[in-house]
């Protein structure tokens, strides 16, 4: 089980970003981690993976452990090595590299022979397999997805981390990443799914969190988050139309007012 | 034709020499952004390490090379690891600034060493040539560049086949991404100083094994590197190559042809070319020949 207790992140030593993040990924599930643009989604992932020194921030408070151990001082290498891998938003894969050299550097914790886990790749992602040669940079924004995910494949982790996979992919890609995501959980690997897109992750996880500037505000199985009322209206209903969503907190405010008004 | 020919390979010669140095710079550079100006300090170093192992301690030749890049590839670990390492994060600026002080805390000591001295490094060619239709060839130019040839290939495969050597490159493009596959980031650093520093002794071995021998200003060699990476790009292992071609080969048809066909030049002109081709290739391509347009110079 990977699990964050009371997590504080401070960025530049005066940006308190995370304010006391509590939440657990138990083993084989997939969890989502919902939450509009700037609420810190990022941030706990970066947590997690020992990212954070990139960008000059740090752990001030709480922990995050691996099976009891605890894992927020180890370094980004040794949290890989332990099975825990990201794939960082936006994508990020090596643009002048082949698909496969991609995959290779996937590879980098595995000790030995990497051939058995290339073709295990190759099977979940037929694309890649197909375009093997190919410059990713010349790869769709989909099929890019798909090689940033086969590349955290790579390291056979245990816990797969997604930040916002779907983002700025059509519909039909969405689906299918989804039932990748199925896919891989089937296969043994439980993850943790960033989305903005709610529908899509409470679609197939099993418990949400809500995050709002810095503090889950809320969690539930996923089944009760679709039928929440807030939830529903906020994170569910309006995000077809791609409007700026209220914050969580103006709902209830919205909901009172409502209330006052009727 | 024959002084052509004859320019043509005192030019690769000289191009051997820059290409190392500048696969060294290019190499540090696309793993930390850092252009190092301690470089041509390492490779003096180095150069003085090999002469003392062969000359001093009279060791043989090879085993001292190998001993002198050694003990250069350990110095560039030791200065990364003590003074860049911390500065990671800071402005290029200041670490550039960082690698200037560097320098001359690695070079006073040596040049008190070396003093007014002139060292040899013990080659073994001395000055033995071929002679191949009147063209002179030097045994020590054929070691230079079948040495520079075969550090560079090995480099290529190194980059190409490697599980570390794809890791560095890697590291090259996105550092966090690489971080995020579990690729010690850290030690890429190092061994990119260590790479550089075994490569730069091994050029100023053969820098200091000509007539002038090593001494204290065997260094400017080291400088004359700088040209070929701006030519060539800073973040270009090919251009590293190229620039190290097209500095040396400019360089040694200069010092054939220009006493002749541009006397007003001056003597020594050919000293002075390689600045020359570096301000216009800044002028027309600051990026270098081979180098992306986003670099932030320092
Ligand atoms: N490197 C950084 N330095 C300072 N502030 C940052 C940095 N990265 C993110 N932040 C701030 O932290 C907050 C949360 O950002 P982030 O974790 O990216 O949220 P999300 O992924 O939910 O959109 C934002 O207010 C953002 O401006
Ligand atoms: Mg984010």
């Amino acid at each position: 089980m990977l699990e964050l207790a009371n997590v504080e992140v401070v960025y530049h030593d005066v940006i308190l970003v995370l304010r006391g993040v509590s939440f657990k990924v138990p083993d084989g599930q997939i969890v989502a981690l919902l939450g509009a643009n700037g609420a810190g989604k990022t941030t706990v992932l970066r947590a997690i993976s020992g990212l954070l020194d990139v960008h000059n921030g740090d752990i001030t408070k709480g922990e995050i452990t691996l099976d009891g151990d605890a894992i927020h001082k180890s370094s980004a290498a040794s949290i890989v090595g332990r099975g825990v891998t990201q794939v960082l938003e936006g994508r990020r894969v090596f643009g002048e590299f082949t698909v496969e050299e991609n995959l290779r550097v996937g590879a980098h914790t595995a000790k030995g022979d990497m051939s058995g886990q290339m073709d295990r790749v190759y099977e979940l992602f037929p694309i890649l397999a197909e375009r093997r040669k190919s410059t990713a940079g010349y790869l769709s924004g989909g099929e890019q997805q798909m090689l940033a995910m086969g590349r955290a494949m790579m390291s056979n982790p245990r816990y797969l981390i997604l930040d916002e996979p779907s983002l700025g992919l059509a519909p039909i890609l969405v689906q299918k990443i989804r039932d990748l995501i199925v896919d891989i959980n089937k296969q043994g690997t439980s993850i943790l799914l960033v989305e903005q897109n709610a529908t899509m992750a409470l679609s197939i996880a099993q418990h949400g969190y809500i995050m709002e500037t810095g503090k889950i505000v809320m969690d539930k199985p996923a089944a009760e988050l679709m039928k929440d009322e807030d939830v529903q209206e906020f994170y569910l209903g309006l995000h077809a139309g791609g409007e700026e969503r209220k914050s969580f907190r103006d709902v209830k405010h919205y909901k009172r007012r409502k209330r006052w008004l009727s | 034709m024959t002084t052509f020919l004859q320019a043509t390979i005192a030019g690769l010669s000289l191009a051997s020499i820059y290409a190392l140095l500048a696969l060294g710079f290019v190499i540090i550079y696309k793993a930390m952004q850092v252009v190092s100006f301690a470089h041509p300090a390492v490779m003096l170093f180095g150069a003085y390490m090999v002469s003392w192992f062969a000359v001093d301690l009279g060791m043989g030749f090879i085993l001292s090379v190998v001993l002198g890049a050694v003990a250069a590839a350990s110095l560039g670990w030791l200065s990364e690891r003590v003074t860049i390492r911390p500065m990671i994060g800071k402005p290029l600026f200041a670490i550039a600034i960082l690698t200037i002080g560097l320098d001359i805390v690695i070079r006073t000591p040596i040049n008190n060493l070396i003093g007014l001295d002139i060292r040899t490094v013990g080659s073994p060619w001395g000055f033995n040539a071929w002679n191949i239709n009147g063209v002179t060839v030097p045994y020590r130019s054929v070691a230079m560049i079948a040495t520079a040839l075969v550090i560079t290939v090995l480099l290529f495969l190194f980059f190409r086949y490697t599980r570390v050597g794809l890791a560095m490159r890697a590291t090259a493009i996105d550092q966090e991404v690489a971080l995020a596959q579990g690729i010690n980031v850290g030690r890429i650093f190092s061994l990119a100083w260590m790479m550089a520093g075994a490569m730069a002794a091994v050029a100023g071995m053969f820098a200091a094994s000509d007539l002038a021998g090593l001494s204290q200003s065997t260094y400017i060699v080291g400088i004359k590197a700088l040209p070929a990476i701006v030519v060539g790009g800073l973040d270009s292992i090919n251009g590293a190559v190229i620039g190290a071609l097209v500095i040396g080969l400019i360089e040694a048809y200069t010092a054939t042809y220009q006493s002749s066909y541009a006397p007003w030049l001056g003597g020594n002109f050919s000293q002075v070319v390689p600045y020359v081709v570096l301000l216009a290739v800044l002028l027309i391509r600051p990026y270098g020949l081979f180098g992306s347009p986003e670099i932030e110079r320092v």
